[in-house]
């Protein structure tokens, strides 16, 4: 099945079997290793991506529905001149340890700083569910708060 | 010898306590049915409506009504896993972070179109079969449904009709179907409200 969408801002193609899991799409036949496998089961977060600016597991999400959407992956959220808040944040409180889960959950607070701006510990605790063997959740904290912050200074000053 | 009567009392009640349980659970549930109906009728209501409802009081459909706003899943109907509850359907991840239109049979993640939670008001879990008809069919809970349009979503809507082909787990096992054939559930339904949607009484 040919499949059109955008990814990072390019159109592309693909033709795939259509229940291919998308993030199979993503690592392997468009070769960003940014997002990453975790479980396979929709429960880890680690492939994370967003589809039309909505958070989605894209280990459980058929490449049938990719079509004619938007998609952004971890590569697509910021540049490293002009970095997303998230990627700032991130940065700035030197949050991740290993590393492996990160770009999902970065993936996750850029769509929950989309509709709650502001998010208080009990937002962070109902929307940001991924896992983190490591434990970084604590830095993870401290970063969502400060990418919130980055947000609403760059929205102030623009 | 005490002992022989202790025993003999204890089993004399457990006998008891077991007729008194099966007579309850056999007790018939009596049409509250109106008078336009005939004998013949008010039982193609009755039998209608215990089918219907052999399929509402199913798993496949009340984890998605709780009573305390938290999704059940799986065959012992346990809380969704990650904490999800009502309040995720308007956050950054929220019921389509996972489920999509179809079943995933990769990841076991079951899936239909409109997949959410039912609204508070159109809370089962917990409720006798004779509650929750009462509630589907009060207006005030139901989304201001006539009986013809809890017909055409019992009957019709795939997120309903998903209770048939619910798909497998995460482990790969298929889910459990409700007991009651996806045809004769739709016939029951409109068979039960062509006849006026009879509640039986308590």
């Amino acid at each position: 099945m040919n499949i059109s969408f955008t990814i990072n801002g390019k159109p592309t193609m693909v033709d795939v079997e259509k229940d291919t899991p998308l993030l199979w799409v993503i690592r392997d036949i468009l070769e960003l290793k940014g997002t990453k496998f975790g479980c396979g089961k929709a429960a880890c977060g680690a492939c994370t991506i967003q589809v039309d600016g909505e958070a989605v597991r894209s280990c459980s999400y058929a490449a049938k529905y990719a079509d004619g959407k938007s998609i952004t992956t971890i590569e697509g959220l910021g540049t490293k001149e002009n970095p997303h808040p998230v990627q700032q944040a991130w940065i700035e409180e030197v949050v991740p340890q290993c590393g492996y889960c990160q770009p999902g959950f970065m993936m996750a607070t850029a769509a929950l700083l989309e509709k709650v701006p502001n998010p208080t510990d009990e937002d962070i605790d109902q929307n940001i569910i991924n896992v983190c063997r490591c434990g970084t959740y604590y830095r993870m904290r401290k970063a969502i708060k400060k990418a919130a912050e980055i947000n609403s200074n760059s929205i102030l000053n623009s | 010898m005490k002992k022989i009567s202790i025993f003999l009392m204890v089993a004399l009640l457990g006998v008891y306590a077991f007729f008194t349980r099966a007579e309850e659970t056999d007790d018939p549930v009596v049409a509250n049915t109106p008078s336009a109906l005939s004998s013949e009728e008010e039982n193609e209501s009755l039998l209608a409506f215990n089918k219907m409802m052999d399929v509402l009081e199913h798993k496949r459909c009340v984890n998605c009504h709780p009573s305390d706003n938290v999704p059940k899943q799986g065959e012992d109907s346990h809380p969704h896993r990650f904490n999800i509850d009502r309040l995720n359907a308007e956050g950054g991840t929220n019921c389509n972070t996972c489920h999509q239109n179809t079943n995933n049979e990769f990841s076991g993640v079951p899936g239909a179109p409109d997949w959410a939670l039912a609204p508070h008001k159109m809370r089962w879990e917990g409720l006798s079969r004779i509650e929750i008809a009462k509630s589907m069919m009060n207006r005030e809970n139901n989304g201001n449904r006539s009986a013809e349009d809890i017909m055409h979503h019992l009957t019709e809507h795939e997120l309903v009709l998903w209770a048939w082909e619910p798909g497998v787990d995460a482990e790969g096992n298929a889910r459990e179907i409700p007991p009651v054939p996806k045809e004769e559930y739709i016939e029951a339904v409109k068979t039960w409200i062509e006849l006026g949607a009879v509640i039986p009484t308590e």
